[in-house]
């Protein structure tokens, strides 16, 4: 699948943004984060600011974004209309809980609450507009939606500590708590590569023109020359020997880097701190991004089988 | 609404494809082509059509496939293969539109695009494992085969010419339509009786259109060149030679 840039930044900015909302909305409620004006500012409005960039990011590959208000009506079957939903309805209890903890250093647990649920609702209808799609073999797998949440969660949570770390010291467990996450979230990512890699074919090209038992079947004469929608969106490619260096690189940046600095943050005085945990969640940030666009890259769509593609 | 139809009629409208005797003229994808684009939705366009990259939608195309029909140990044969919408019964190019353009006709069966309120996300491509569905580079919306929605009901044409252009222009009869949910219609009678098929059912969708299979050869032997062996004085001075 062609890996859209617009869609590649929407999902991991907007995953990260939903995920440091949840960090700083649970880590208030839970008494770890103070609830002063300073914290509002530095947590919740980068939160708020990668939210904001990655849908109207996600915007730009519409053919007519004017009409984009549309899409909030057909919840009931659509799963791309409940992520609009989703995202909209987060930003009431999200804005609510900003302005009073900003303006007023007071935290609406309601509020909070709501925000939590609501953004774990979006990143995860976000997943289900992928995982749904039959067609598309590695996007139709158990693991996405559970990945989508696991990398959001530890992007948004290395931010959030990263940007913590600047007003108040970061205890032992939160450090922790953001080792744990990061790794949970890769090794599951690492679970779907071995996945996707051992899983077998859905269909070949015999099936494909509806003759499994005279094949097999190969395409000897292309229905055009040229290229055509269908070929520039679902006929990318990417070579075997760059895949599995992407994946590599992802894990080093996504995975690797950003725990080495969670440990070395456990280790070193709190000076230190805050660069290190920068470091690392620019890291993972980009370890994402490149998972993100490995996610399109790699995915085959069933409709190749009928352009040259033995078996998908 | 992009729910499927709650109470479809038993009507389901759709093409029968014989690839038997479709012979890859390339016909039914021109007239596809000029009956679209000139229709009463917006034209069906084609971006640099005069310079380097020519690319366009269509609605309708045919790929050649090679069919080693190994289980009857034959040479194998071409198989022309019209591709288009299926129209299927359980359509996620319907179910997935976040706008409500994408919709399935309760009373034929029909899936079309409401052009006025699509966006363009190409999610119902994405969705589509036919690729049935391209984007018109020029209106920005989606396009997929209308089944020529704007000639079988069209009471301005002659009764004759009320079929799908696709239909109307096959030069070897190898596209029949009609109403696949009626068994005792000449396509459903077609379909029992050559054995047609739906692609890739194992998928859900449930199409409606239905492919013929190639006719098989007669015999296995047929279909090899070498000759079968004499009996009689033939077979004697055949067995003779060969010693």
């Amino acid at each position: 699948m062609h890996p859209a840039p617009s869609i590649v930044f929407f999902t991991t900015a907007s995953g990260a943004g939903y995920g440091l909302l949840v960090f700083a909305s649970l880590g208030a409620l839970v008494g770890s984060v103070p609830v002063t004006t300073t914290s509002g500012l530095v947590l919740l409005l980068p939160a708020l600011l990668l939210v904001t960039a990655g849908l109207c990011s996600s915007t730009l590959h519409l053919g007519h974004p004017e009409r984009a208000w549309r899409a909030f009506s057909q919840w009931r079957s659509s799963w791309l209309s409940r992520e609009g939903v989703a995202a909209v309805a987060t930003y009431v209890p999200a804005l609510v809980m900003a302005w009073l903890w900003i303006s007023a250093e007071r935290l609406a647990p309601i509020a909070a609450s709501a925000t939590v649920l609501l953004a774990l609702a979006t990143i995860y209808c976000t997943a289900m507009i992928y995982a749904s799609l039959q067609p598309i073999p590695r996007w139709h797998h158990p693991l996405v939606p559970p990945v989508y949440l696991a990398l959001g969660l530890a992007s948004g949570t290395l931010v959030g500590l990263a940007l913590a770390a600047r007003l108040f010291g970061i205890g032992t467990p939160a450090l922790l708590l953001g080792l744990i996450l990061l790794t949970a979230a890769w090794a599951l990512k690492w679970r779907y590569w071995q996945s996707i890699d051992s899983a077998a074919p859905v269909a070949g090209t015999a099936e494909a023109i509806g003759l499994p038992e005279r094949g097999p079947a190969r395409l000897v004469e292309a229905p055009h020359t040229e290229r055509n929608y269908i070929l520039d969106e679902m006929g990318y490619r990417i070579a075997r020997k760059h895949k599995q260096k992407l994946r590599r690189h992802a894990f080093v940046a996504g995975w690797a880097i950003p725990a080495a600095a969670l440990l070395l943050s456990l280790l070193t005085g709190p000076s230190l701190v805050p660069a290190v945990l920068s470091i690392g969640a620019a890291c993972t940030l980009l370890g994402t991004l490149v998972e993100r666009w490995l996610f399109f890259a790699e995915a085959e769509h069933l409709v190749m089988l009928y352009y040259g593609k033995g078996s998908v | 609404m992009t729910g499927l139809p709650e109470n479809p009629s038993a009507k389901k409208l759709g093409l029968v494809i014989d690839l038997d005797t479709c012979v890859g003229c390339q016909a039914c994808v021109v007239h596809c082509k000029e009956w679209n684009t000139s229709s009463t939705a917006s034209p069906l366009a084609d971006t640099d059509p005069y310079g380097e990259n020519p690319t366009g939608a269509w609605l309708n195309r045919v790929h050649g496939f090679e069919v080693e029909d190994a289980d009857t140990n034959g040479p194998g044969r071409t198989v022309h293969f019209p591709r288009s919408c299926l129209h299927c019964e359980n359509a996620a190019c319907v179910t997935v539109c976040p706008t409500g353009a994408s919709y399935k006709r309760a009373e034929d069966g029909i899936v079309l695009v409401d052009e006025a309120k699509c966006i363009g996300c190409g999610l119902c491509a994405w969705a589509c494992p036919y690729g049935a569905r391209e984007m018109d580079g020029v209106a920005r919306v989606m396009k997929k085969c209308t089944l020529c929605i704007d000639r079988i009901y069209n009471q301005h044409l002659p009764v004759d010419e009320r079929e799908p252009a696709c239909v109307r222009t096959c030069p070897a009869k190898a596209r029949h339509f009609g109403d696949l949910g009626d068994p005792n219609s000449d396509v459903s009678r077609l379909v029992a009786e050559r054995e047609g098929v739906p692609l890739m059912p194992e998928l859900g969708y449930r199409p409606t259109n239905r492919y013929l299979p190639p006719r098989r050869p007669t015999t296995a032997k047929a279909t090899t060149a070498l000759e079968p062996a004499p009996g009689g004085f033939l077979g004697w001075l055949d067995r003779l030679l060969a010693d």
